[in-house]
């Protein structure tokens, strides 16, 4: 009984104990751990830190900087040029490595060594150097030049590959204006090759820039190098696809989340990642096929899972994959860089990259985040848990930015290399460099010029974002040809009605006409300023020159015979406003594909649709005169000049190439439809036979070089609200343009 | 607690030789035991006012308080930052793993007092009040965790804001010592003022392995892009000097130079700018007949005329920021403060938080060698672009410069951005102030595209029970060839809906068709703009004359030639 009682007391004590401890000893420093730390003085260690009551000290004392900055004997040129000496080769930057003096005062010429024969180029780098010819920066003088170009062939140093180039060290150190390569660009596309891939282009490139695809983070040098896209042999010269996307889906899931397709390496560098891809495939949303089917004696090396693979990778048809996934795993393969990039992105097919320590295509500029996920070769398992997180929101605008960059910057070999001379143009002008809003937001850098302004708000693009407007006034600029001989010629009557507008805040003429300027009193009397330039070279162009004197945001062309009344003008005024970036004109045009010419066909018929609207009668955005002059080859430019036609449709060209969108068209009256453009010196241009023929000629000429046809067709007109409808005419605000 | 568990464990063998009052000892026994449950249980519950308590007198507490900790000279030294470290090279993003609010978590190390052998501490100014500031905000951030073992970023409560006041290779063991150091893996060390006499290295001369690096004066050549993060010089004027902001504009001045320490070389170029150009430049230098110390910090002087500073900054339209020793210049923080746009002339400098700053738009940058041309090149820029970067000056100021809260968060946040790369914020939310948010319009369909017309388009027909009006609309929208699918939203709870092409008649429709035309039907509409207005905050509805026709409509064309010919027939 006693015992019976003693081991009842022992259970429930032991029982007690194991409460006790279970309380006390478990519980206790799980919870309360820091209380137990705590010392005498209350200082706990693992607490949020601290309110100190004592006064601290200031981490830079008053006198400090005063003192130390006087301390400094070496004088900040001398500074200068020991930076020039230390840092060379692998921490070469723009301030050390390369020399602004060569680059002329706000201009930037690229010179291009002229070709050796015998010397073999391979297509590809036959493609860059001819875009570097054709462009603006090109120079025929390396005096002037800032930066030299190779004529001898960077883009494979593969030494395995056909088109490896020998004795490239020699080479170039024979070419007289090499100078240790400073102000030297390379381009390259494959360097190293197996088994370790190494980044060495296997010649001394001295103080020269590398324009590199897949160039790795600890290779790359900052704003000195340019990360390049990879590119195949195929990608077009000019133009380029457009992309994909052709409307948006809201919901934008597809069918796939996320789908890869390609080669499995097995072993050596960069295998680790494509092995590893089979854990996250689910042959559902999340698509990853592999294959070791490459190589002459793929068999040899293959693994366990190699069959399994091969078999699945056959299942599944990789445009389809592409087209209908919202995701596209982008992972390294033996290089840093792969091709499925580039066709992710024209795709919509958000990229995702899993290729740790790669600089992105032109990293400088471009926010990648904004278009593509980043992701970590170590946590491959995430990944799609990551992409499923990513919102609806977020996977549009993903979308949309991957079709932009596309097409701004990837499209053509053209845009590759334009984009990589404006990124060392902006580091060399400084001043007059582009914002990051200006190269990640549409219509990209290559159609924003720093050179024409650093105020965003003097851009037609940027006003939504920057929530502004556009100045409420416009410029008139009315093209004279004629000499003035009666007072009832129509550029009088024009100059009258123009000026009568509420928005207009002064009138240019330009005289373009052979006869010496009229005396001033020959002039309308205005409560606007007429100012009048003599065109200094007479030709059509310089109706499109940027001239200083226009002080508006708006442009409205005019040529001398235009018949417009002031009210025409002020509804047209009103609609730019709302259209900052659009031509908006009166008389339309449409171009159409002519199949049997196999040409574009130029028409002036009323049809139900337009694709150009007349700059003799039009509004548009005076940054457009700088793009004119300033972003267009003077091949147009001269074509133009000596027809003395077509500068409209250039124009129209342009603004459509920028926008990707078509003019506007505004009401007009009708009864002057027929007289409106032509009467005296118009009549005479447009009664021309050959005038008509010519612009078919332009039309052509223009699209080549575009590389594709950038008009976009219209079906609408804009009218003001109650226009022709059955109310009465005094309740019409621009019931002028109803009246005959 | 342990008093008991002694005795109790010690019980049981002494049981069998306790032949008599067993039961008292028993009942003992039990009793402590109890008691100590009780006691335990207290304490579980008491912690609440023990805490508060506790709080009370931390508020009280000394910074003498923290442990000392002697650094035996034979301690390992880290290695020196490795140049090539990147984020997926030297940061262990393990430790941050995947969580559903994309934030990392950040643990601060406990403060210490180290000192040498000799009892001398390793530091002048030991914990200073901007450190102190730093990591209270930090550890009053959603990104705090005290638990150490789910931290992703560690942050040493060694201070090394300045190099100046720091002994290097103690400071570096201490660093060494730190419970979770491994090899500086995921640790972020704060430094304003880098390198010392006489070379100023542009980087925290401590040794540090892997650590990162948050640094006011980096150079291109020892930022790591991507691992380091750049960050501001603070200005202690910032806490002390309250300057309202000012619209942006013209100002008395066209350019200003503040600093005291510009190098003779520099000011002797200065000196004939002002020349050149006058009254449009300002020249400050330090108040020769003021004493050292704090009042001198708050002067400026020209040829005897003394000047509030940094109140002076307000009165020009740029102000030059020139590079001294350093790279970095508290002047930047002063001149953004002021609203005065900054012109930095300190080559191959890292602007503060470049990585996701666009100092184009608030600053002008010009090579040193081009000091000669600056008067030039400031009168080139527009109007309208001053009155911009004046304006985002200041709004940088105000979200990363101006305490050393702003400057912390800001950092942990780019890091943040890193790690998480498809949260990370956008150019806009970095850099679009406040004003431009608000009035900015950002289409979430911002790609201009023009979509064809073969996936069509949707018909959403809102009904409530006039069956007629509805099937005559069906009828009518039926017809277009772009119609891809017709919905009909049913929203009547009294009626179910009609059955397939079943007509039904609606006789008591007619007597609302009059609707629109009612007048409290308007009053309503009017209200509820309001409302809608008001609830936005603004009005976002524009107004506009025009109305988008087809190309020929109403011209005189024949019909059947036109797109679309019934329009406006009605």
């Amino acid at each position: 009984m006693q015992a019976k009682k003693r081991y009842l007391f022992l259970l429930s004590a032991g029982a007690c104990l194991v409460l006790l401890f279970y309380f006390g000893g478990v519980q206790l420093p799980a919870s309360g751990r820091n209380r137990h730390d705590r010392s005498h003085n209350g200082y706990r260690p693992d607490q949020p830190w601290p309110h100190f009551s004592d006064p601290l000290q200031q981490f830079l004392p008053w006198d400090q900087l005063d003192t130390e900055e006087y301390n400094i004997h070496i004088s900040p040129r001398q500074k200068r040029d020991v930076n020039t000496s230390v840092y060379k080769g692998k921490r070469c930057r723009m301030d050390s490595c390369f020399d602004f003096s060569a680059c002329k005062k706000n201009d930037f010429k690229v010179y291009v060594y002229p070709q050796q024969k015998g010397e073999k180029i391979s297509e590809s780098y036959q493609n860059i150097l001819s875009t570097i010819e054709g462009s603006r920066f090109y120079t025929t003088d390396p005096g002037q030049a800032c930066l030299f170009i190779l004529s001898l062939d960077t883009l494979d140093r593969d030494s395995l590959s056909p088109q490896y180039v020998h004795n490239l060290k020699t080479k170039v150190q024979n070419l007289h204006l090499w100078n240790n390569g400073r102000n030297h660009l390379i381009f390259n596309l494959y360097s190293g090759t197996w088994p370790d891939y190494t980044e060495d282009l296997g010649f001394d490139i001295g103080q020269a820039m590398l324009a590199k695809a897949s160039i790795s983070t600890e290779n790359f040098r900052p704003n000195f190098d340019v990360s390049i896209p990879l590119f195949s042999k195929e990608h077009p010269r000019t133009g380029g696809d457009r992309g994909y996307l052709k409307y948006n889906s809201i919901p934008p899931f597809r069918k796939y989340m996320l789908v890869f397709k390609g080669k499995r390496y097995l072993t050596g560098i960069g295998s680790d990642t494509r092995n590893a891809l089979y854990h996250v495939h689910n042959q559902e949303d999340v698509v990853l096929l592999t294959t070791c089917k490459h190589g002459k004696d793929w068999q040899k090396h293959k693994d366990a899972r190699c069959d399994k693979d091969n078999a699945e990778y056959d299942k599944y048809d990789y445009r389809e994959m592409l087209h209908n996934s919202t995701f596209c795993l982008v992972p390294r393969g033996r290089r840093l860089g792969s091709f499925r990039f580039l066709e992710a992105l024209q795709a919509a097919c958000v990229p995702v990259m899993l290729s740790n320590g790669w600089e992105l295509p032109f990293s400088e500029i471009i926010n990648w985040n904004t278009a593509a996920v980043i992701g970590d070769e170590r946590l491959l398992l995430q990944i799609p848990s990551t992409v499923r997180s990513i919102h609806q929101d977020k996977i549009l605008a993903l979308r949309q930015q991957t079709q932009f960059l596309w097409e701004a910057y990837f499209s053509s070999m053209e845009k590759i290399v334009l984009t990589t001379l404006e990124i060392i143009q902006d580091r060399v002008l400084q001043q007059e460099s582009r914002s990051t809003l200006m190269w990640n937001s549409h219509p990209g850098g290559l159609f924003a010029l720093p050179q024409y302004s650093a105020h965003l708000g003097d851009f037609p693009f940027y006003y939504a974002t920057l929530g502004i407007k556009p100045y409420p006034k416009f410029t008139a600029v009315i093209h004279a040809v004629t000499p003035l001989v009666s007072q009832s010629q129509p550029i009088l009557k024009l100059l009258v009605a123009v000026a009568k507008s509420p928005y207009c805040a002064q009138i240019i003429v330009l005289w373009n006409c052979d006869k010496p300027l009229p005396a001033k009193h020959r002039w309308p009397a205005t409560s606007v300023p007429v100012i009048v330039i003599e065109g200094e070279n007479k030709v059509m162009s310089s109706r499109f020159l940027p001239y200083e004197t226009i002080v508006t945001d708006a442009v409205l062309s005019l040529d001398e015979d235009t018949v417009l009344s002031t009210t025409e003008v002020d509804f047209a005024f009103t609609v730019w406003q709302s259209f900052p970036e659009r031509l908006v004109g009166y008389p339309a045009r449409s171009h159409f594909w002519d199949s049997n010419k196999e040409r574009w066909g130029y028409t002036s018929k009323w049809t139900n649709d337009y694709s150009m609207v007349l700059t003799g009668a039009a509004i548009y955005h005076r940054y457009y005169h700088f793009l004119y002059t300033n972003f267009l080859p003077a091949s147009l430019k001269g074509m133009v000049d000596q027809l003395a036609n077509c500068e409209d449709i250039l124009m129209n060209f342009l603004v459509s190439a920028v926008t990707k969108l078509p003019p506007i068209k505004v009401t007009q009256k009708k009864q002057y439809k027929e007289t409106m453009m032509g009467q005296s010196s118009r009549a005479s241009r447009w009664a021309d036979p050959d005038h008509f023929a010519q612009r078919q000629t332009c039309m052509n000429k223009f699209a080549s070089w575009f590389g594709g046809m950038p008009l976009v067709h219209s079906q609408m007109r804009l009218d003001p609200v109650l226009f022709k409808d059955q109310v009465s005419i005094l309740r019409k605000k621009y019931r002028d343009i109803e009246r005959l | 607690m342990c008093a008991s568990g002694k005795y109790s464990s010690r019980g049981p063998a002494l049981i069998p030789r306790m032949k008599t009052k067993h039961r008292i000892y028993y009942i003992t026994l039990f009793s402590v035991v109890l008691l100590g449950l009780i006691a335990t249980g207290m304490f579980q519950f008491w912690p609440h006012s023990i805490e508060s308590t506790a709080d009370w007198s931390l508020d009280r507490r000394s910074v003498h308080d923290a442990p000392l900790i002697q650094l035996p000279v034979s301690n390992p030294i880290p290695e020196r930052g490795d140049l090539s470290c990147r984020m997926h090279t030297c940061f262990d993003v393990y430790r941050c793993g995947y969580n559903p609010k994309n934030r990392i978590k950040v643990y601060i190390y406990p403060l210490q007092r180290f000192v040498d052998e000799g009892g001398v501490p390793i530091s002048s100014t030991g914990l200073s009040r901007e450190y102190n500031g730093l990591l209270s905000a930090i550890s009053d951030s959603e990104f705090y965790t005290d638990d150490v073992t789910r931290a992703c970023l560690f942050v040493p409560s060694i201070d090394v804001l300045n190099q100046n006041s720091l002994r290097i290779r103690e400071t570096a063991q201490a660093l060494a010592m730190l419970p979770r150091w491994d090899k500086g893996m995921n640790h972020l060390l704060f430094n304003m003022l880098p390198g010392g006499p006489p070379d100023y290295n542009t980087a925290l001369d401590v040794p540090r392995d892997r650590a990162l690096l948050a640094g006011g004066g980096f150079s291109t050549w020892t930022y790591r892009q991507g691992y380091d993060v750049s960050i501001p010089v603070y200005s202690p004027l910032s806490a002390d000097v309250e300057l309202p902001e000012r619209q942006p504009g013209p100002r008395h001045y066209f350019i200003l130079s503040s600093q005291t320490a510009i190098h003779r070389e520099y000011r002797a170029e200065l000196e004939r700018l002002k020349e050149e150009n006058g009254e449009a430049l300002l020249l400050l230098d330090k108040c020769s007949n003021l004493s050292q110390g704090v009042a001198s910090a708050r002067k400026r002087c020209y040829k005897g005329q003394v000047f509030d500073y940094p109140q002076i900054l307000q009165e020009s339209s740029f102000c030059v920021v020139l590079r001294g020793a350093r790279l970095g210049q508290a002047t930047l923080s002063d001149v953004l403060q002021a609203g005065c746009v900054p012109v930095i002339l300190a080559d191959s400098y890292i602007l503060p938080f470049s990585e996701v700053l666009d100092w184009k738009r608030a600053s002008v940058v010009i090579p040193e060698e081009k000091l000669p041309e600056m008067y030039t090149i400031l009168k080139s820029i527009p109007h309208r672009q001053v009155e911009e970067m004046q304006r985002q000056a200041r709004w940088f100021w105000d979200a990363y410069f101006s305490s050393m809260k702003a400057i912390g968060m800001t950092t942990l946040q780019i890091i943040n951005d890193r790690i998480y790369p498809y949260a990370a914020r956008t150019y806009e939310q970095w850099n679009n102030p406040p004003v431009v948010k608000w009035l900015s319009v950002n289409s979430p369909l911002f790609l201009p595209l023009i979509p064809p017309r073969s996936p069509g388009f949707t018909a959403v027909v809102l009904t409530y029970d006039r069956i007629e009006s509805l099937f005559r609309v069906i009828t009518e929208i039926s017809k277009v060839p772009s119609l891809a699918k017709l919905l009909v939203v049913w929203n009547n709870q009294n009626k179910s809906p009609p059955e397939g092409e079943k007509k039904f008649k609606c006789p008591e429709c007619t007597a609302i068709d009059g609707l629109s035309l009612d007048q409290t039907h308007m009053v309503e509409r009017s209200e509820c703009i309001n409302k809608f207005a008001s609830v936005f905050g603004t009005m976002p509805l524009k107004v506009v004359e025009h109305r988008a026709d087809p190309v020929l409509y109403k011209d005189d064309f024949p019909e059947k030639l036109k797109s679309f010919p019934n329009i406006g027939s009605l």
